[in-house]
Parts: structure tokens; sequence; C-alpha cells
């Protein structure tokens, strides 16, 4: 018994000094201040692949520490940020969120006084739909949908999203796995504005959609990557930053901006409201726009830089692909989502459950399900009965 | 009908474990991806002890996982102590009580612990109530009837005599507990903690609604890995967690194997007391 006593004394012990020593070892080696950082996953340079550590390069410039916490969309940063309990100093939501945020007051403005590498920043990304009077948020990484292919099995030219709708390549085409991007780029494809809230329109997309349904072979998000590099599929729509990756694992991917028009995105930096440290949050982010940093960082993401200055620490390939950053004349012709309404957005949600469900025996398979139950539990039950007769019969 | 019955057993451990074995496999692989191996390496693994992020993020899993651990098997072996002395109507509604947490969509669990926290939080007039405090009371909450569920069976396995006689040897009914019913109900008290301690170290949908910004579990950093393809030293990273836990299992059935052949023993001597 004694022994147990000492094993579980000593548990105890080093647990407590697990707990209390390393909270205080990391106050201990560092200045007072730390800011949360609340970003999307994998979306920072951190010093794997030989690239730049971000944040660790922050702390050493200026002492501030950073407590880096990331999501995996969009909305789920809405939903920690409305559930409340914690506060972040820096956010990074993309462009219609931003908008959202700023709608129901839930940005700070930033102070530009101390972000001076705002000056560095493109003027094509000042003056933007989501934040007109460049108040509230600043571009941390920007780019463009696009259709990828394979040039080994898709050997006509290329310019139209009408591809992801060719029956001759039927079972080789990927489409995304989220109802916006999806309608983006049915709407593309009929001329409607990929903003639309129109019922209408929305039905004709999704209308749309359905038809193209029994040519998918899949509706991915990241598994595109594998499935583009091992060529088990030949074409899908995906980000141009995400193509510069692939491309490099399979040279024979091309990539298209479709003619009736894409998708732009623009992902910026904000302070949101209850922020413990609204300085070294400006500083962060002014330490993000140091043109040395965003090159180095956005070279490790494959996303592009709205600073020009950055395009000097890139990878020069990277930073003249005209995929990357397209002409002015290419641009034209994308489009940046806006913050569509609850209803819209709820609409679409319905219309893509009846799109991805389209042509699936799904009556059928309820029917057969609940078939299987019923004799499976007929099957316990008469088994059961038995057990229990033989027992009477001993 | 013995060889079918082979046969079949290896099929369902073939299903239970192929993932896994892939895995493993796919950890020493030098290819990038599961199914193009081109030979054998330990770069992932070098790759994924480098990694300052990953390591920090497992260190601090590994903290919540012992610390709510140590602190629910306490609770909960207290707990079970006084759920067992109850009226056994009593014993059963109090049963029930605690084993609806275990039953409980995580979902639902991890909603209503965020939503009382942040009342707390509003209550006591912070935004930043979420924290390293928080994941730990979470933590502590889900495992508590992991706890006592194991260490029920054992309380109600042991002999009552034996606190009486230690009683009537001249314990006190402190004393009694520390002596005799603790070193009785061990291995319930062991199983529990290490089925907690699992419980918490994958936990992930209950720890995603409470964790504070400077304080992330590993499953939650991974799940959030969704801008780039997942880095091949995740898989070496997963091997880890996966022999460690392993091991851990191990651990725990030898220490139920021991338990067993104790008792065993015990009541074969005494039905030879019996029957001299």
């Amino acid at each position: 018994m004694k022994k147990f006593f000492k094993a579980a004394a000593v548990f105890l012990l080093a647990a407590v000094m697990i707990v209390s020593a390393v909270p205080r070892a990391e106050k201990a080696s560092a200045a007072p201040i730390t800011i949360n950082v609340y970003n999307w996953g994998q979306y920072i340079a951190d010093g794997s692949e030989g690239s730049i550590d971000v944040n660790k390069a922050f702390t050493e410039a200026t002492g501030i520490v950073v407590n880096y916490s990331t999501y995996d969309t969009n909305e789920s940063l809405y939903t920690k940020l409305k559930t409340g309990g914690s506060s972040y100093d820096v956010i990074i939501p993309s462009d219609y969120m931003v908008a959202r945020l700023i709608k129901e007051d839930m940005l700070e403005k930033i102070d530009f006084n101390n972000v001076p590498n705002y000056q560095y920043i493109d003027d094509s990304f000042k003056n933007t739909d989501y934040d007109p009077t460049n108040e509230y948020s600043v571009p941390y990484t920007w780019g463009n949908v696009g259709l990828i292919y394979n040039s080994k099995y898709v050997t006509e030219e290329v310019d139209s999203w009408d591809l992801l709708w060719n029956e001759k390549y039927a079972d080789k085409i990927l489409m995304f796995d989220n109802p916006r991007d999806a309608f983006a780029i049915a709407e593309f494809r009929l001329g409607i504005d990929p903003n639309t809230e129109d019922p209408e329109d929305l039905r004709r997309a999704a209308e749309e959609l359905k038809k193209q349904h029994p040519l998918v072979q899949q509706y991915v998000m990241d598994q595109i990557f594998d499935a583009m590099e091992y060529e088990e599929a030949w074409i899908a729509p995906y980000y141009a930053g995400d193509y510069l990756l692939m491309v490099e694992e399979n040279e024979n991917l091309e990539f298209c901006f479709p003619k009736e028009g894409f998708n732009t995105f623009i992902d910026a930096i904000c302070i949101p409201k209850g922020c413990q440290n609204k300085a070294a949050a400006e500083a962060y982010i002014n330490f993000l726009c140091d043109p040395e940093i965003s090159g180095q960082n956005l070279d490790y993401l494959g996303y592009s830089t709205p600073i020009s200055e950055a395009k000097q620490y890139m990878d020069p390939e990277t930073a003249e692909s005209p995929i990357a950053y397209p002409d002015t004349a290419t641009l034209a012709n994308s489009t940046s989502f806006v913050f569509l309404s609850a209803e819209t957005n709820q609409l679409m949600d319905d219309l893509w459950l009846s799109v991805k469900t389209d042509g699936a025996p799904s009556t059928l398979l309820y029917v057969i399900i609940i078939a299987v139950v019923v004799v499976a539990a007929a099957v316990v039950l008469l088994l059961l009965k038995k057990k229990k007769r033989k027992y009477r019969r001993k | 009908m013995k060889k079918l019955h082979r046969i079949f057993t290896v099929i369902i451990f073939l299903f239970l474990y192929i993932p896994m074995i892939l895995l493993c496999i796919g950890s020493f692989s030098s290819g990038s991806d599961l199914a193009h191996i081109h030979g054998l390496t330990l770069h992932q693994y070098k790759e994924f002890f480098a990694d300052g992020v990953l390591i920090r993020l497992l260190l601090n899993s590994l903290i919540v996982a012992v610390v709510s651990s140590v602190i629910a098997t306490i609770i909960g072996t207290f707990a079970a102590v006084g759920i067992h002395s109850m009226k056994p109507r009593l014993r059963s509604l109090v049963m029930t009580a605690t084993n609806i947490p275990m039953t409980n969509p995580d979902i639902v669990t991890g909603v209503s612990l965020a939503l009382l926290f942040a009342f707390v939080g509003r209550l006591i007039h912070t935004n930043q109530v979420l924290g390293f405090a928080t994941l730990l009371l979470a933590h502590i909450t889900f495992n508590l009837p992991y706890v006592i569920l194991s260490v029920m069976p054992k309380l109600s396995q042991m002999d009552p005599n034996l606190e009486e006689a230690a009683l009537d040897l001249g314990c006190t009914p402190v004393q009694a507990f520390f002596k005799v019913v603790l070193h009785e109900i061990m291995p319930g008290i062991l199983s529990g903690a290490l089925m907690a301690f699992t419980m918490s170290l994958d936990d992930f949908v209950i720890s995603y609604f409470v964790y504070g910004p400077e304080f992330v579990t590993l499953p939650i950093e991974i799940y959030n890995y969704t801008k780039k393809p997942l880095p091949s030293k995740i898989y070496a990273l997963f091997t880890v967690l996966f022999v460690f836990i392993l091991l851990v299992m191990i651990i725990m059935n030898i220490v139920q194997a021991k338990d067993e052949k104790n008792s065993a023993r015990r009541q074969s001597l005494k039905r030879r007391k019996e029957l001299n």
C-alpha cells in the first residue's frame, strides 16, 4: 500500500511540475506582451521545408510572443468569434467574411500609423469591395480559381468551364465540395452573376450542376492534390496557387482562366473587437506586410502576394508566373465573392444537397437499410427466444 | 468448421488493422504518398522530431491527458466509493446520471460546455475565459464516467467482510479505506485511469469548442490542416501515437491479467480452507 502511495505521490508531483513548469517557462523566456493570432491551418510559413518561421522571426524582431491557433473555414472563425470566451488580436478571414464582420461591427479600425509597411501594398488591393474605405483590413494573400487539366488526356484547346460538362471525360472530372465555389462555376457558365441572390438563378445553377453530376468522379477539396498528381482524375477546378504546387509533381498538368469568368479571392488581416493588445497586433500586421517577410512567407505557401516589392524575395519562376500573377486584361474577367444573406446561403445549401444526392438511389437505399435492420433484429430476437427455451428445458 | 472460424477471425483482424498498418508503412516510405512507395527511410521521423510546433502540440495533448486523467481518477474513485455505499435504488439512479455524459454525443457536451464557460466569462467580465483551465475542466468532466464505470465493478466484487474485518481490528474508516479497500480496487482504478488517459489524448470534438488561443492540442491543429496536402511527417506522428497507445493498452491488459490471476488464487485458497 505504501508503495502505491509513493507511486501516486511521485506521479502527482510529476504532473504538477509539468503543468506548472511549462507555462512558466514560456513566460520567463518572453517579454510580457503576447498576442493571439487566429489563422487558417497551414497558412503561414512555419520553418518546415527550409522556409522561414514567420512567428519565430516576429518574436525575435519585436519580443512579442505569438499564441498561434488555427481554423478550417471562414464560418468556423465566425462561430468562434461569436461564441465568445476567447479573444483574438489578429485574424485572417477571406474577403466576403471581412465584409460580414465589418457589417456586424466585429472589427476594430486599424491605426495605419503603426503599419507603415501598408505603403507597399499594391493599389489594386486598396479600396476593395469588401472594405471600401481601407479602414479594417490589410491584404495577406490573393489568388484565383481556374481550371486544371491534364494535357496528356485532354488534347483539345481549353478556354471554358464547358470542359467540366464534357461527356467525353465522364468519371475523370473532379468538382469543388463546397456550395459557394461549385455554384459560382455553374453561374459563370450560365452568364449569371456569382453573387446573385435571386432564387430562380440559384435553381438554374443547381439544374446545371445536376446535369454535371453523372460525369463527376468525386466532389473533393484537398484530396484533389493526389488525384490530379497521380492522374486518377484529369480535370478539376481549383486555386491557382495550389496548381503551382501540383505542377511540380506532375508536369502534364495545365491551367486555364475560363473565358466566362472566374472567382478571385483576397484573404485579409484584421483585428477583431475585444482584442487585448491592439498596438502589438498592428506590429504583427506590419511585420507580415514587410516585403521580405511576405515574399518568403508566400513563396512557401504558393499563394500570390499583394506586394509587388515582395516578388524579388520569391522563387523567380513563381514571381513571373502568369498563373500566379495574371495580367490586368485577364483579371478584368474575375469576380470576387460578396457576403450573401442567410436565406440565400440556406437555399444554396439545400440546393447543393439535392445536387449531391441527385440520381443516388436514396429512397431505395433507406428501404434496404431499414429492411436489413428489421431482419437483423428479428434474427436476434429469435436466437434469444431459442436460448431462453433451452435454459427452461434445462 | 474450425478452419472457417480461423479464416473469419483473420479477416476481421485484417479489416481492423489494415489502416494502421498502411499508416505505419507510409511513415517509413520515401515517396510523398501512401500509394507510391519507393523505399524505406526514417526521414519523416527526423522531420517530425525536428518540428518544434508539432512536438509542442503533442506535449500539450499529453499534459492535458495526464493531468485530467489523474484528477478524474481521484474524484471518480471517491465518487464510486460513495455511490457503492448507497441504497440499491438510489445507486442505480446515480449510476444512470453519471453515465449520461458518456453516452451523450460529444458535440452536445462540447457546445454546452462552451456556452457555460462563455456565460461564466461574461459574469466575471472577461473575454478570455477559454484556455488551459477550461480545456482541463472539460476533459475531467468527460473522463469521470469512465473511471466510475471501471471502479464500480471492483467495489461490488470486493468481499464486504474485508472492510468490516479491518474496522473490527481497530482501523478507523479512513484507515480501512486506504489500507484495505483501495488495495482491493486498485486494478479498477488503474484501468479507469488509463482509459481516461486515452480518451483525453485523442479527444477532438469537445476540445474544439473549449480550447483557448494560448493552449492548443494536437487533434485540433491537425483538423485545420486544409490549406495544403497533408505533410508526410504527420504519418510518423500518427505511428508514434499509435504505438504509444498500443503500449498503454498492453500495460492495461497485463495489469488486468495479473489481477485475475490473483483473485483466482485467492478463491482457490478460500475453497481449500473451506474443505479443510
